[in-house]
């Protein structure tokens, strides 16, 4: 336990010290307040245009701001990460072992276990880190609405993109652990995503092999968490995806003593 | 301390990097292990400290076996490798509690751990400084104090002098020299006079195969045995090497070109006890050729090497 903290600690150091992870939050803050703002707006003026016509018409409007907003700023949440993580992840292991340093940590007194869980444990809070001042954007729409829509959306929208941050986190640090050279990890990674993104294009591809490949895609589980659906089967799905994928890094971690280094 | 049974490992290709190599070490010791560059130093260190898994053999580090007992073995070794493994953007003194840490130093001894390793290493005033913007020498010395930092049994430097100074080298080598007693040490080097000047004992390893294990005195007295002549006159080359070939103990008689001045030079190698430099001298007086350097060139690390390896393939065609 001491030694996974050890580990958690350096990476939460290197973090704060490493111009990646400055620009990878700088990015996502900015396009996230630019886009929240963009989706404010254009919803408002949506409802005014609604509320207009029941005027002429007397019809009743049915339009929930909040809601459109969150949805709208969710959807948006998950396509940056989309893009954003694997420059989170490229380093983790590459970095490492490109510097030598792995040496130093497997010919110390820890497992490799401890070595990916303090690693991967350091990625994902630095992640919840990144998300926290956009909850800032929400609560405050919350608090301005009348009547005030359930705080359960907004924490289940959260519960959401953090598993599905944290699948993306696991799946990044596996294919850094492949290699030593980071741009790879990078981009091997980021058609990783896409690929996990996209499968449920295949929905159409026959009764069994479709439902299957729709189970399969990150996107689709996320889906029912922001509309406030904390569904058992989409958690099984996101918890086996990390658990699946931290042991694939330990396995792959474990294995670099056995390549010609 | 350290025992090491016919340890072999090959990366899948038909030659192994080391090739059932066995030598022990005991406490308190300092080994040397001398060889080129690729003769196999830093695998073997790299078995040693559960890094790397040997493809056979058997190696124990204080009584457990690397393999088995990885990570007991990993708790009583202090590891240098070949580059000093530090973070860059990481200050000396945090990285150096960061090694504690993941070396299982107790909290209430890791401050005084991390002073002690600073100060012997004589970084003490660079606690604060960025590695990043250390020179060279001084990323050797916190590498040197990330490998003593948790008081280890057994040290393992990888060319612990390497990229140091004139100066440094005697200050580490003397650092090293000061551990031993406490520490059982191994280090690998290229460079001969390092071995004599720090080590109890030495092994000599080639192709990844053990040439030698002696100690640093005896292995001297051989060397000294065969001495290498150079000479450089003014003669046709052809009749040089024919009389340099003819003086009774001279072997491999190598004559270099002539130069544009008409000096032609040439190297000899004289067998054991036997001084020919006076044949040289009288001979070469007698055919009237002016002489323009005679001297006595001592034998290098390479020379022994080359030594060793063809003598072993002489061997193995006087067999066959």
């Amino acid at each position: 336990m001491k030694s996974l903290y050890a580990i958690y600690r350096k990476e939460m150091g290197h973090y704060f010290v490493s111009p990646v992870a400055y620009v990878v939050v700088g990015v996502f803050l900015a396009l996230s307040a630019f886009f929240f703002n963009y989706f404010l707006a254009a919803v408002m003026q949506q409802a005014l245009q609604m509320q207009m016509q029941e005027m002429e018409m007397g019809m009743h409007p049915n339009i929930d701001v909040t809601m459109e907003v969150m949805r709208a700023f969710f959807g948006l949440l998950s396509t940056l990460v989309l893009f954003l993580t694997p420059m989170l992840t490229m380093g983790v292991f590459a970095e490492e072992r490109k510097r030598g340093t792995m040496e130093l940590l497997m010919t110390s007194p820890i497992t490799e276990m401890q070595i990916v869980l303090g690693k991967y444990l350091a990625s994902l809070t630095l992640f919840a880190i990144m998300l926290l001042p956009t909850a800032g954007y929400l609560i405050f729409t919350y608090v301005r609405s009348e009547p005030v829509p359930p705080w359960r959306m907004l924490v289940a929208g959260y519960i959401g993109i953090l598993l599905l941050g944290g699948c993306l986190l696991a799946l990044g640090s596996f294919i850094s652990s492949l290699t030593e050279n980071q741009l790879i990890a990078a981009v091997l990674t980021f058609a990783a995503f896409l690929l996990v993104w996209v499968i449920d294009l295949g929905r159409n591809a026959g009764a069994g092999a479709g439902d299957v490949l729709q189970y399969l895609s990150v996107i689709r589980h996320y889906d029912d968490f922001t509309r406030g659906i904390i569904d058992t089967s989409s958690l099984i799905y996101y918890v086996s995806f990390i658990v699946l994928f931290v042991f694939l890094t330990v396995r792959s971690v474990d294995s670099i003593r056995w390549r010609r280094a | 301390m350290i025992e090491v049974q016919d340890l072999t490992k090959s990366y899948g290709g038909s030659v192994a990097a080391v090739d059932h190599v066995s030598f022990t070490v005991n406490k308190g010791e300092i080994l040397g292990f001398l060889g080129p560059n690729g003769a196999g130093k830093t695998t073997t260190m790299r078995i040693l400290t559960g890094y790397m898994p040997a493809t056979s053999g058997t190696a124990r580090i204080a009584g457990f076996d690397v393999f088995i007992d990885s990570l007991e073995v990993r708790r009583h070794i202090g590891y240098l490798p070949e580059a000093p493994p530090v973070y860059p953007d990481m200050t000396v003194s945090t990285y150096l509690d960061f090694v504690a840490r993941i070396k299982n130093v107790p909290t209430e001894r890791r401050g005084v751990r991390v002073a002690d390793a600073m100060h012997k290493t004589n970084i003490t005033d660079k606690g604060d400084e960025l590695i990043k913007r250390l020179s060279r020498g001084y990323k050797q010395r916190v590498g040197l104090a990330q490998a003593l930092v948790h008081d280890p049994d057994v040290i393992i430097l990888d060319e612990p002098t390497v990229g140091l100074d004139p100066k440094q080298i005697i200050e580490v080598r003397n650092l090293i020299k000061g551990l031993a007693g406490n520490h059982t040490i191994i280090l690998s080097t290229h460079i001969l006079p390092e071995v004599s000047m720090t080590c109890d004992r030495v092994v000599i390893i080639n192709k990844g195969k053990i040439a030698a294990v002696d100690t640093p005195q005896n292995l001297t007295q051989q060397l000294k045995g065969g001495q290498k002549i150079r000479v450089e006159v003014q003669a046709p080359e052809k009749s040089l090497q024919e009389f340099l070939a003819q003086i009774p103990g001279a072997s491999r008689v190598q004559v270099e070109t002539a130069h544009s001045n008409g000096h032609v030079a040439a190297t000899v190698e004289a067998a054991a006890g036997k001084d020919i430099r006076s044949q040289i001298a009288a001979g070469v007086v007698q055919k009237g050729w002016p002489l323009y350097e005679l001297r006595g060139v001592s034998l290098s690390l390479e020379d022994i090497f080359l030594q060793l390896t063809t003598e072993d393939s002489a061997h193995a065609q006087a067999a066959i």
